[in-house]
């Protein structure tokens, strides 16, 4: 039941990580993302997904799927529902699966940051109502796949298992949300065991949206630099398996990292500009870090939201500085959005697996484009691939609309 | 183990714009009338039931965050407002307000115009649109309105993650994250969406609104009512069907009842009442009633579909008590009629008309889940776990 619910354990058990997968456009799965990330390559290319022709912007980060998909328990039908949001969830999931050893289970919680869902079958819906209203063919479907419901369904179906499926859409704040929902989940007792993580791909409506904001990058995508010109789009999806450590210790498998803290609010200032102090990011980070029992001496990395617009990049940077205090002077940040781009719902996510990466081989993700800093940013930027000694690691994530997560993850020796 | 009661309700639908329009409709029991909204490419065009416009101007349209919203904005905010009246009057809860949306379609107005200029041509698509189609948006414009939210999220899924919700807000009390937590679920409509419900389900009716429920810890501050259980998730799957998930939802609903506190001590046993003839089904089956001889109620979603109500008939097959099923008389609202069932539900144990409401979602596609809400004395009786908090 969720409702009488049971007690929580009296100290809440800790959370590990030991399962990671990832997709974005440096490639499929951790190796090829953790030697793009370490050496700081950038992946983006003219859109080939619709047309930009009439667009300022026209790069963006895209993921090359793979033809076939891994094994799955998925039929042929199903296959032929997935679309590229679908695609990119089932291939990172199947990666966190394989990596965790777990089972198929009737017990099996997933949840899931998303932003768009399957919005690619609902601009198909839409173009082909408009064009073609008495064309029936394939509309019924496009109708149930574009719900992002439906799409984890198909994943749990993919692994043979069942279990409470929750979909967070915080907007840009998603993935980090879903993960810290989960966390909460295995803290709280409500589970053993979670899949978490984000997902978006691509779409038409969404590249088109920050294009009319002027929010899309016409040059380079550099987040805190002092010429920055806006953001840069990409696509993906990360899932990370979530389990209690007594759970992960009696099964003897690999841990990746400890999931140990999780702040979340909302910025009420506007619908989509943080508020301009980062009061909001201030207290989300302070919140995560308390829950975590760390202050910014024991922090070594920080991966920021940095999208590279200015109003985003400018209050995270006071934030971070006035958090960070005489810290901030000698604390590594860097934001990774300027090797694949702004993931969005999949952001909070992805990110999260690139600090496991950081705490796994020890190495700082670098920003190479990155030129003159912000004179907000008190704290130096990653600018290039270098080794470091890496403990503990946080993870901003905010989004339209105002929620604001943060993520603090301790390397597992 | 803590207890969980409800501060306040809200709700915008085809009745109006308040709890009471909605408690009217229903005891009325008449289908409320339709519109005829233009299909484009159609000659005929889709039934839908609209929210009337109300009788003046709400005054928090004035607010600068709603100058550019889209209806669906305009339902969050103003159940929202309805469901904290009596909170927002004591100053000491201002500080800590959680905000949970939950949303099915979401901002399909915006989202749709939006795309429609994008088709057009996309260098002239408005960006005062685009934040708009966000899932996030309506959360966002609540936060605003209110000014003292301090955790908020947005949950996407079928009508039964409304109850994920209310779950997700129980957990935020739990923790003493919040003092009251609002859950509200919303839909807007506009004529793609009734044009894909009108390929799943042809005999539905698409409408809008939204319902909200304020929960709180505080026995002093509810409204008479408590939440008794919420069931878990009953997903379904390639081996669970929604005719299995509706039947594991209802008997983990009534193995919950069977555990409440102070039921010996009633004056019906649970058999007993589970057999009492059958009054009536529908609308017109809860005229105000004695306590001794009408004690729960039942509000499902049952619509007007034999094939998709299959499974949650058949879950309730056996139920004789009072049922109100308001689809019937609303429409199809997706989420926002799972929240209204609720809304129903708790406003029926509130008004003393009953004892205790079960709440029923078989959602379209994604899990089947139920609650129950109990008046606040009926628990007090006999309660194990201590004095109730104040």
């Amino acid at each position: 039941m969720l409702f009488p619910i049971t007690p929580p354990p009296r100290t809440p058990p800790r959370v590990v990580v030991t399962g990671a997968g990832i997709v974005t456009a440096l490639g499929l799965g951790w190796k090829p993302n953790a030697e793009g990330f370490r050496t700081g390559r950038t992946a983006f290319r003219p859109v080939t997904l619709f047309d930009v022709s009439r667009l300022r912007a026209k790069s963006a980060a895209e993921v090359d799927l793979p033809v076939t998909l891994p094994p799955n328990r998925l039929n042929p039908r199903q296959v032929a529902r997935l679309d590229r949001a679908a695609s990119l969830l089932l291939l990172a999931t199947h990666e966190a699966w394989r990596q965790s050893g777990w089972e198929p289970a009737e017990n099996l919680p997933l949840v899931l940051g998303t932003t768009a869902g399957g919005m690619s079958l609902g601009e198909a819906y839409f173009r082909q109502a408009v064009r073609q209203p008495h064309d029936y063919r394939h509309q019924a479907v496009r109708a149930v796949h574009y719900q992002p419901q439906v799409q984890a369904r198909m994943v749990l179906d993919a692994l043979d298992s069942n279990g409470s499926i929750a979909i967070v859409s915080n907007a840009c704040a998603s993935g980090a949300n879903a993960i810290g929902h989960a966390w909460e989940l295995i803290r709280c007792g409500q589970a053993d065991r979670v899949l978490a993580g984000g997902y978006d791909a691509l779409s038409e409506l969404v590249f088109v949206g920050f294009d009319a904001l002027q929010a899309l990058s016409t040059t380079i995508c550099r987040p805190f630099d002092a010429r920055r010109d806006g953001l840069a789009l990409g696509e993906g999806a990360a899932i990370v398996a979530l389990e209690t450590l007594e759970s992960a210790q009696q099964r003897g498998v690999t841990i990746l990292g400890e999931l140990i803290g999780y702040g979340t609010s909302i910025d009420q200032h506007h619908l989509t500009q943080p508020h301009p102090h980062g009061d909001t990011t201030l207290a989300v980070i302070k919140q995560a870090c308390a829950t975590a029992g760390v202050i910014p001496e024991e922090v070594d990395y920080i991966n920021a939201h940095g999208t590279g617009t200015v109003l985003n990049d400018s209050s995270e940077a006071l934030a971070i500085s006035e958090w960070a205090g005489h810290r901030a002077t000698t604390l590594p940040v860097s934001s990774t959005k300027a090797s694949i781009g702004h993931l969005l719902g999949a952001a909070g996510a992805v990110e999260a697996v690139i600090c496991l990466m950081t705490l796994r081989e020890q190495w700082l993700p670098p920003e190479v484009m990155f030129e003159t800093p912000d004179p907000a940013c008190h704290f130096p930027i990653v600018h290039q691939p270098r080794s470091a000694r890496v403990n503990i690691a946080l993870s901003n994530s905010f989004g339209f609309g105002g929620v604001n997560a943060t993520l603090v993850l301790r390397r597992w020796a | 183990m803590s207890r969980i009661f409800i501060a306040g309700m809200g709700a915008v639908s085809p009745a109006g714009w308040t709890v009471a329009a909605l408690r009217e409709a229903l005891e009325k029991g008449e289908s409320l009338p339709t519109q005829l909204v233009e299909r484009p490419g159609w000659e005929k065009p889709l039934r839908m039931r609209l929210v009337p416009n109300p009788a003046t101007r709400p005054e928090f349209l004035a607010h600068p965050r709603l100058r550019r919203t889209s209806p669906i904005a305009h339902y969050v905010v103003a159940t929202a407002l309805e469901a904290t009246t009596a909170l927002r009057a004591n100053q000491k809860l201002k500080h800590r307000l959680g905000l949970v949306v939950c949303l099915q379609s979401g901002c399909v107005n915006y989202s749709c115009r939006f795309f429609d200029e994008t088709l057009k041509d996309p260098a002239t698509a408005s960006p005062l649109l685009f934040p708009e189609t966000v899932y996030a948006a309506p959360a966002s414009h609540v936060a605003a309105v209110l000014e003292n939210v301090t955790l908020a999220s947005t949950l996407v899924g079928d009508p039964a993650s409304f109850l994920q919700g209310v779950a997700v807000g129980v957990q935020w009390l739990e923790e003493d994250r919040v003092d009251a937590c609002l859950v509200i679920g919303a839909e807007e409509t506009n004529w793609i969406l009734a044009d894909a419900l009108w390929r799943l389900e042809r005999s539905a009716v698409l409408t809008a609104g939204a319902g909200a429920l304020c929960l709180c810890r505080e026995v002093k501050l509810s409204s008479g009512v408590e939440l008794a259980a919420i069931t878990d998730a009953q997903t379904y799957s390639s081996t669970i069907n929604r005719t299995q998930a509706a039947r594991a939802m209802r008997e983990q609903l009534d193995q919950s009842t069977l555990l409440e506190p102070g039921r010996a001590e009633l004056p019906l046993g649970p058999a007993a009442r589970q057999r009492r003839p059958t009054i009536g089904h529908g609308p017109d089956a809860h005229p105000p009633l004695d306590v001794e001889t009408s004690q729960e109620l039942l509000c499902d979603g049952i619509g007007n579909n034999p094939r998709t109500d299959a499974p949650e008939l058949a879950a309730w097959r056996d139920w004789t008590g009072q049922r109100i099923s308001l689809k019937h008389i609303l429409g199809e609202g997706l989420m926002a009629a799972a929240a209204w069932q609720c809304v129903a539900a708790c406003d029926a144990v509130g008004c003393g008309r009953f004892d205790a409401a079960n709440v029923s979602l078989v959602g379209s596609n994604q899990q089947a889940m139920g609650a129950r809400f109990t008046g606040i004395s009926r628990l007090s009786a006999g309660n194990p776990w201590g004095n109730i908090r104040s």
